[in-house]
């Protein structure tokens, strides 16, 4: 044992706005500086993670789904908007009491090789969180370490003292899931967690994490392209394009009847894998807009087959068009509203 | 470039796709890459064969470490010069490619079959502009000169769908997305119209949306230049639609080769079977458990005994892990699987759960005569490793 608090939760006092919420964004604007202009990477964007639910983040490379993941734990600041983790506003924290609040939200990242040091030993690697935090004594940390490698699937016999190069792409993964649950997280944010790896990996990889979850009861935000498998893992999916939140709504829902068009465009990129299989949508055309300079009103028009001249002169808000279902769209498929293809 | 040069160049006659249009533009026949290393001789590629009729897409399947990358590779002799050994036939438009020496398949690299690498970050040169990347071969192969070749260039980049090229062709790969950087390496590729491309996961570290354009726009120049490609993945979702013929791998081997359509109708094999299952599907409702493959693909220094696949197949028996099965034809045409207990229609690589394997009962006895011999006549890879092969040759 050391100085530091026993236990990171004595440096969190759950301030409770209704327990229920893990996670409240509002507003949430990050800006980067490059040279003269600024870029938004994340613009306005605000959703809720509630406990034990699983929100799917998803859109193309460049959507801002990242930074936003990095928001969250506040390794990115945010310009302006604030993330309530727990009841507490990160952005109003101490640099201490951040750190200790970053025990409770964890990351998991795309490559999970170049995310664990290649010179330290496994059980080392995956004991460090609790050596940072001064959580237990060496003997206990070991025992926990051996619990939590178990519970990914790794012999910590074998493993322990071996060194992440030895490991194939999906056993490091798995082993950046043990290090990340070692403090006891109670969300989890999983950035691009099994990009990298082969399908019969990814599948793996995606059970274990629906296993850990109803384990731990974890809470979870799950970053990625492939919408496909976004909503197997997912609750809700909110649709994320050059910055802005363009849907929000239940996994089924949203595959069952998207309303905005990129989302639809989106699953139509996905490869079926099925010779018979045909789709009536067209894939994504022409590339994503320069975030520098983006397109006025909705910035998908110059992308939408459904671009109509009010998409460009405004711009669309996010709005309930069924219970639960939030879209940024003048022209919402599958409604009232929508434009004629 | 002189006329000379690209006659000089040209020395080593391909025939025109006319005169021998009845043949395979690629057969390959019992191909070995053996890599010698200090734990014992790694077996990559182990009794490969395999036909590539002109304008055909063949997807080659498997996953990381099945032996696929090794395999195109050795098909277009890009392997290192030391402590490997190759065996076996490739047959290309009329030449022996295992025979040809370096100075004549540098005639063949970029001019009649070419590779799209999968990261293109690393496969470009980074401190060199595109447009002289692209050009390197033009001039080389086709004797163009500075001004022609730069034109070709332009043409080319508008061709793969790259906006403004001429302002494209002067900036570095850093400059360019990922998607983009990949349509460079597409038209460096096809820079000089070769027959065959070999496309070793070019969409993988891209965005599915990205993916998909990618790979619509390599059908679509395929199909314009007649030419034949090699399509590589992990994912049979990528092959499902765009190849004619699918080779699936494990460690190693061809396990199961079939026209696109007979693979995912009547798939015999539990591997590829598994495969397909492994993929997440979008008509899935959220929260389906995958049926993911237990394990990992065995280690090709020492592959278990019997069917290589067994030891992670749900369905294997005793005589899985015993007797190594050989390629034989199902009742499809140009259908050849290897497993002693292949699946009928439909069947799942997994069992229902709870219930203990059962598939001897159902399963039908192997059929069919076996038309590749799983094992060398003699040991192709003289090596201090001979556990588990014949004799000296």
């Amino acid at each position: 044992m050391t100085t530091t608090p026993a236990t990171p939760e004595a440096a969190t006092p759950a301030a409770a706005t209704g327990p229920d919420l893990v996670l409240d964004v509002d507003h949430l604007v990050v800006e980067f500086r490059t040279g003269k202009q600024r870029v938004q990477a994340v613009s306005d964007v605000s959703f809720q993670v509630r406990r034990g639910e699983t929100l799917g983040l998803v859109g193309e490379s460049g959507c801002g789904k990242t930074t936003t993941g990095r928001a969250l734990v506040q390794v990115q600041p945010a310009t302006s908007g604030t993330v309530r983790f727990e009841g507490r506003d990160l952005g109003s924290l101490s640099a201490g009491e951040l750190r200790a609040t970053r025990t409770r939200m964890q990351m998991i990242f795309q490559d999970p090789i170049s995310s664990l040091n290649p010179r330290r030993r496994i059980r080392d690697i995956v004991a460090e969180p609790l050596v940072i935090w001064g959580i237990g004594t060496p003997d206990e940390r070991q025992e926990r370490v051996r619990t939590m490698l178990e519970s990914v699937g790794i012999d910590p016999d074998t493993a322990g003292d071996r060194r992440p190069q030895e490991f194939s792409g999906g056993q490091c993964q798995r082993i950046s899931i043990a290090r990340a649950l070692m403090a006891n997280p109670s969300l989890l944010i999983c950035d691009e967690p099994v990009s990298a790896l082969d399908v019969s990996v990814q599948a793996q990889i995606l059970n274990l994490l629906a296993d850990l979850k109803a384990e731990f009861g974890l809470t979870m935000v799950f970053i990625a392209h492939d919408l496909a498998v976004v909503k197997n893992v997912s609750d809700r999916v909110a649709v994320m394009y050059l910055g802005k939140l363009v849907e929000l709504t239940g996994s089924d829902e949203l595959y069952r009847s998207p309303a905005h068009p990129y989302t639809e465009a989106l699953m139509a990129s996905i490869p079926e894998p099925d010779p018979e299989h045909t789709t009536d949508h067209q894939g994504l055309t022409g590339e994503l807009p320069s975030p520098l300079d983006p397109p006025s009103g909705c910035r998908f028009r110059t992308r939408c087959p459904y671009a109509q001249d009010r998409c460009a002169a405004e711009e669309p808000l996010l709005r309930e068009v069924r219970p639960g279902h939030q879209v940024a769209c003048h022209f919402p498929l599958g409604t009232s509203e929508a434009a004629p293809a | 470039m002189s006329p000379g040069r690209r006659a000089r160049d040209r020395s080593l006659e391909f025939p025109d796709v006319s005169e021998v249009s009845s043949n395979p533009l690629l057969e390959v026949d019992d191909l070995r890459t053996a890599f010698r290393t200090p734990r014992g001789t790694l077996r990559a590629v182990d009794g490969v064969s395999l036909t590539v009729n002109r304008g055909e897409t063949l997807g080659v399947v498997g996953e990381s470490g099945s032996g696929k990358t090794v395999l195109s590779r050795s098909i277009m002799g890009l392997l290192p010069a030391r402590d490997v050994v190759r065996s076996g036939t490739v047959q290309f438009a009329g030449h022996e490619m295992t025979a040809l020496p370096l100075s004549d398949l540098r005639q063949v690299w970029g001019a009649e079959m070419s590779m799209i690498f999968q990261d293109p970050m690393t496969a470009l040169n980074p401190v060199v502009r595109v447009g002289r990347q692209i050009t390197e071969s033009l001039r080389l192969h086709l004797g163009l000169d500075k001004q022609e070749a730069l034109a070709t260039a332009v043409e080319l980049l508008r061709s793969v769908g790259i906006p403004s090229p001429e302002e494209r062709v002067r900036s570095y790969p850093f400059q360019l997305s990922g998607g983009m950087r990949q349509r460079v390496m597409i038209a460096i590729a096809l820079a000089c119209s070769p027959r065959l491309v070999l496309a070793d996961e070019p969409t993988t570290g891209l965005d599915v949306s990205v993916q998909a354009q990618i790979l619509d726009l390599l059908a679509s120049l395929q199909r314009e230049r007649h030419m034949a490609v090699i399509l590589v993945t992990h994912d049979l979702g990528v092959v499902a639609k765009r190849a004619d013929h699918i080779a699936v791998m494990y460690a190693g081997r061809i396990v199961e080769r079939a026209p696109t359509r007979t693979l995912f109708a009547h798939t015999r094999m539990p591997y590829t079977r598994a495969l397909m299952e492994s993929i997440p599907r979008l008509s899935d409702a959220s929260g389906t458990r995958l049926r993911a493959i237990g394990g990992r693909p065995p280690d090709l220094i020492n592959p278990p005994a019997g069917c290589r696949f067994a030891p992670r197949c749900a369905l294997a028996q005793d005589k899985c892990r015993e007797e190594e099965p050989m390629l034989q034809p199902s009742e499809h045409p140009d259908h050849l699987f290897a497993c002693w207990f292949p699946l009928a229609d439909g069947q799942s690589a997994s069992p229902p759960a709870g219930t203990p394997v059962t598939v001897s009962a159902a399963a039908p006895t192997p059929v069919g005569t076996p038309v590749a011999a799983p094992d060398p006549v003699g040991e192709p890879f003289p090596g201090p490793d001979t556990a588990d092969g014949g004799g000296p040759a």
